[in-house]
């Protein structure tokens, strides 16, 4: 077992090395580094004094070299439009995108699940029929276009929900919060269920497939043949073997979410780490550019991480074979 | 309480396909006393799991009982709803599954899949459970059954799980156990051994027993009684010394001419000719006919129900009184 | 599968062309029917836009800024009916939304063949070279596929800047791994046929090998891929551009124009915003239908 966590952290460790090596080729050899990383505005002295502080004079591999310790320390460059470090703009819009990203997920199992189970124990029915044409809908909608459109009907027709920005917060952990207040999370609903809307349509999906395949399987009549009910078949015996590769599944689309909060937040002008990056490549704000997608890499590997140890804990036949 | 623990009678299970009915269980009679063992014997397709799926009442869509009664401790099974069956199911009547590794539910502990089953029917405390859970791994031959109940079913080979599920069937000492060619998937040696372990418990408990096989050899040394399936019905039965020794239907003189230690050494096995006839659309007539040396034109009527003799009937218009050397 | 309905289909009198019992089968959904006409009718529409539509919505002689923001049917000062109503330009909608099909389904269509051409060139490398290659080929597929699709594009076009080219090239850097994936797989499957090795008995050139004997029976799931992939890539463009990261203003695709009109949605101008993300919803739906239509027919695995 430790060898294996040491194998997959080796393993994270250098996808991230790699990351590393891409984007810096991105802004210093695809890209003109003078361009990425001094402002806009500055004159022609100050980009020589620039220049020559950044080291742009240097090897390439020597301005690597220091891009990447200066990347373990944290350093990441300073905002030109905020004039604060790349790194700290992005982890204070951090907790914005995480609280709409887990909203979202949950939103996706609490719907998805059930849905996907009603769908597979009825497949013929009406109602199966109807959630599983809906679910095509959620995959192949843009995302953006499905956000407009929650506007249009719940705010502007009916006026249900404000159609834009987060609301009021409250702070907890000293961290500033939505879902903490009514109307925060009345601000938050929209753009939650925005986000879900594709991952709703997948937990559906692998839900229903997941029940059609185990149904007439050996272990749900041996455990009919027992005598339990039939709630227990399907909710502890049934839904137990498909919830592992839901919850991989799930787990591994967290990244996605985040990735895809890029598109929410810009519909819904929800002040997270999305909309700053999409407000930063329009301004050409680099150093925040380069520190987000720096961040958003090691979000992934490390939501990689947990949910490969997560299937461990949760498939004990996995489990086994991890501990010889 | 009668001696007679299940009688059914006149029973058809057939499967309302999309192709056409499948009349997998057709017109089928036979009742098992307390105590003693029935083995239901047939080719694959033959519908010997399909009528012990009716007995228990697990029979899925598309299929389902047409007509015939399930006469359980003088219950109509088939007049029961869903809930009482529920009741009966891992209570009164137990079944066994071929497949081992299939049966238990991978993802969850032996004592979840026992306590559950435990507690569905009696209402005791969750310890009082897992005790029971204990003493029937103990009594099915498990060794330290403590340690193995916080198992998951992949950590045991398969005859072990087959104790497992058998352990399972045993925990409300049901009054009938449906075993489905419960040792099919086992080693020989293993499946010796549960053999006698079940025929002991069946002994003891005072349990009747459905022993569904293809395996003549198995039925001839566990079973009383022999019902012979083809096609979906019984064509011959009896009790096991009678029909093994004298069989009447040319399909019994078949398939003991097939078990290879009742050969002598050297000789050729002898094969059925032919294959099972598709059970889709099947007409009217004796199904075996095709395959069977002596039939005639009277065969491609429904050869009716006889009784040759006490408690033995049969179903053949041209019974085989000699044995084929 | 049972044989039955062998005997029950008599022979067409026709010769059966894989072709034909595909058009055959592929014809026993009236929704799929639908859905190629209406694919065909939409590519119809956006190659020829120009000769088509009320207007021209980029020659601004033809445009009165008095125009803008009329309602669906309104009239122009010059008597020409806006039947989806104008932008803030004053812009004919049904016309913008002509035009703008024309750059969706060209960027689109476009990045998707050259990933096609790319990817599947790949994956037949990858499975015909094996050991190094096919390892390293198929890793860089992996860690591709493993970061989202928006994510790679927002990374190449924060490099590289906007524009349709740099848009296309983000779309076919996100693409080609799955192109590689399936030409790979098809071809592992495909390589142990025995026309292959009766084909590498006649000692053929190995490219010769690849390209004119495999690659054609390879392609039935390239082509449903291929299908799938030109909605996406229409998709992630329509996103691109309504975050502001895609095709410049000079050259709006449906997801452009939606963006032009979302500031006047909050005050109830709806159709500047609506009527260009009906055409992609429709646009979008009908390829997409067309694919699974075509998997269906095309996977073994469902055949009856």
């Amino acid at each position: 077992m430790t060898t294996w966590m040491l194998r997959r952290l080796i393993q994270a460790a250098f996808v991230m090395l790699v990351m590393t090596v891409i984007v810096f080729i991105g802004v210093n050899v695809i890209g003109d580094p003078v361009e990425i990383l001094i402002s806009p505005e500055a004159d022609q002295a100050e980009r020589a004094r620039a220049v020559a502080a950044l080291g742009l004079d240097k090897p390439l591999w020597e301005q690597y070299w220091r891009f990447l310790s200066g990347a373990l320390q944290g350093d990441l460059g300073r905002s030109f439009v905020f004039n604060e470090p790349a790194l700290k703009l992005i982890a204070q819009r951090m907790p914005a995108t995480l609280e709409l990203a887990i909203t979202a997920v949950l939103l996706s199992v609490i719907l998805g699940i059930p849905l996907g189970l009603y769908a597979g124990l009825r497949p013929n029915s009406i109602g199966g029929r109807a959630i599983m044409g809906a679910s095509i809908l959620g995959f192949s909608l843009p995302t953006f276009w499905v956000g407009l459109m929650l506007i249009m009907v719940f705010a502007v027709q009916l006026g249900w929900l404000p159609s834009t920005g987060r609301g009021p917060t409250r702070e907890l952990f000293g961290v500033q919060w939505s879902f903490l207040t009514w109307d925060g999370l009345r601000h938050m609903a929209m753009p939650a269920l925005n986000l879900a809307l594709g991952n709703i349509a997948l937990v559906l999906r692998l839900t229903r497939a997941g029940v059609r395949e185990n149904l007439p399987m050996d272990y749900v009549k041996f455990a009919r043949a027992k005598g339990i009910s039939p709630n227990r078949v399907v909710f502890v015996h049934v839904l137990k073997n498909i919830l592992i590769p839901i919850v991989t599944v799930v787990g591994l689309e967290i990244g996605g979410l985040i990735a895809f909060a890029v598109v929410t937040e810009s519909v819904f002008a929800w002040p997270g780490m999305g909309k700053l990056i999409i407000d930063s490549i329009n301004v050409l704000d680099r150093p925040v550019i380069v520190a987000y997608l720096m961040m958003i890499v090691l979000l992934f590997v490390v939501i990689n991480l947990i949910v490969d140890l997560l299937y461990t804990v949760l498939d004990p036949r996995v489990r086994l074979e991890t501990k010889e | 309480m009668s001696d007679t623990t299940l009688e059914v009678q006149g029973l058809s299970t057939h499967f309302l396909t999309r192709a056409g009915v499948v009349r997998a269980v057709e017109d089928i009679s036979f009742s098992v006393g307390r105590g003693r063992v029935l083995g239901l014997v047939g080719e694959s397709g033959s519908g010997k799991s399909v009528t012990g799926f009716s007995v228990i009442g697990l029979v899925d869509p598309p299929g389902q009982i047409v007509r015939g009664k399930i006469l359980f401790q003088g219950r109509d099974l088939t007049k029961l709803d869903e809930r009482e069956l529920q009741d009966l199911r891992g209570n009164r009547i137990a079944m066994i599954f071929q497949d081992p590794m299939m049966t238990l539910n991978p993802v969850l502990r032996i004592d979840t899949q026992m306590i559950e089953t435990v507690l569905a029917h009696d209402n005791v405390s969750r310890e009082e459970a897992r005790q029971r859970s204990r003493d029937a791994l103990g009594m099915v031959g498990i060794p330290s059954p403590d340690e193995r109940l916080v198992s998951y079913p992949h950590q045991f080979s398969g005859g072990m799980r087959q104790r497992v599920a058998i352990a399972i069937a045993l925990l409300h000492r049901p009054d009938l156990i449906i075993a489905d060619e419960p040792t099919t998937a086992l080693d020989v040696t293993i499946q010796a051994q549960i053999l006698a372990e079940v025929q002991k418990l069946a002994r003891e408990v005072g349990t009747a027993l459905i022993w569904i096989t293809h395996d003549l050899s198995v039925i001839a040394g566990l079973a009383d009684d022999i019902a012979v399936m083809y096609a979906g019905r019984i064509v011959e039965s009896g009790s096991v010394a009678e029909v093994l020794d004298r069989p009447m239907h040319p399909y019994t003189h078949g398939l003991i001419g097939s078990v290879p230690s009742r050969n002598a050494r050297g000789t050729r096995l002898r094969q059925i000719p032919g294959m099972t006839p598709s059970m889709l659309n099947l007409g009217p007539g004796c199904a075996f006919r095709a395959r069977c040396a002596r039939a005639d034109a009277a065969c491609a009527a429904d050869p009716p129900q006889s009784a040759p003799s006490a408690g033995r009937t049969l179903r053949c218009f041209h019974p085989q009184l000699e044995m084929t050397a | 599968m049972s044989a039955t309905s062998h005997d029950a289909a008599p022979m067409p009198p026709k010769q059966e062309t894989p072709f034909r019992r595909f058009v055959s089968e592929y014809s026993e959904s009236p929704v799929a029917v639908a859905s190629f006409v209406l694919v065909v009718l939409i590519v119809s529409i956006a190659l020829l836009a120009p000769f088509i539509s009320p207007q021209n919505p980029y020659d601004l002689a033809q445009l009165d800024i008095m125009d803008g923001r009329q309602p669906p049917g309104s009239k122009s000062l010059e008597g020409l009916t806006f039947w989806l109503g104008t932008d803030d330009q004053g812009r004919d909608m049904l016309s913008g939304i002509m035009y703008g099909l024309r750059i969706s389904l060209g960027v689109g269509a476009g990045s998707a063949v050259i990933a096609c051409v790319i990817g599947t060139a790949l994956g037949l490398i990858a499975a015909f070279a094996g050991g190094k290659t096919d390892t390293g080929i198929m890793r860089l597929v992996d860690l591709q596929l493993s970061f989202p699709a928006i994510l790679v594009a927002l990374m190449i076009l924060a490099f590289l800047g906007k524009g349709v080219m740099n848009v296309m090239l983000a779309l076919v850097i996100v693409e080609w791994a799955r192109f590689a994936r399936t030409a790979r797989s098809a071809a592992l499957v495909e390589a142990r046929r025995e026309y292959m090795e009766a084909a590498q008995c006649l000692a053929l050139p190995k490219w010769r090998l690849v390209f004119r004997h495999m690659l054609p029976n390879c392609m039935p799931p390239i082509i449903v891929i291929f299908t799938i992939l030109v909605a996406r890539s229409i998709t992630l463009e329509a996103t691109l551009s309504f975050l502001g990261l895609g095709v410049p203003i000079t050259e709006p695709s449906l997801g452009l124009l939606i963006a032009n009109g979302y500031q006047y949605m909050l005050s109830g101008k709806y159709w500047i915003s609506f009527y260009p993300g009906i055409a992609l919803l429709v646009t979008i739906m009908a390829i997409n239908l067309v694919g699974d239509q075509m998997r269906d027919v095309l996977n073994p695995r469902l055949k009856r």
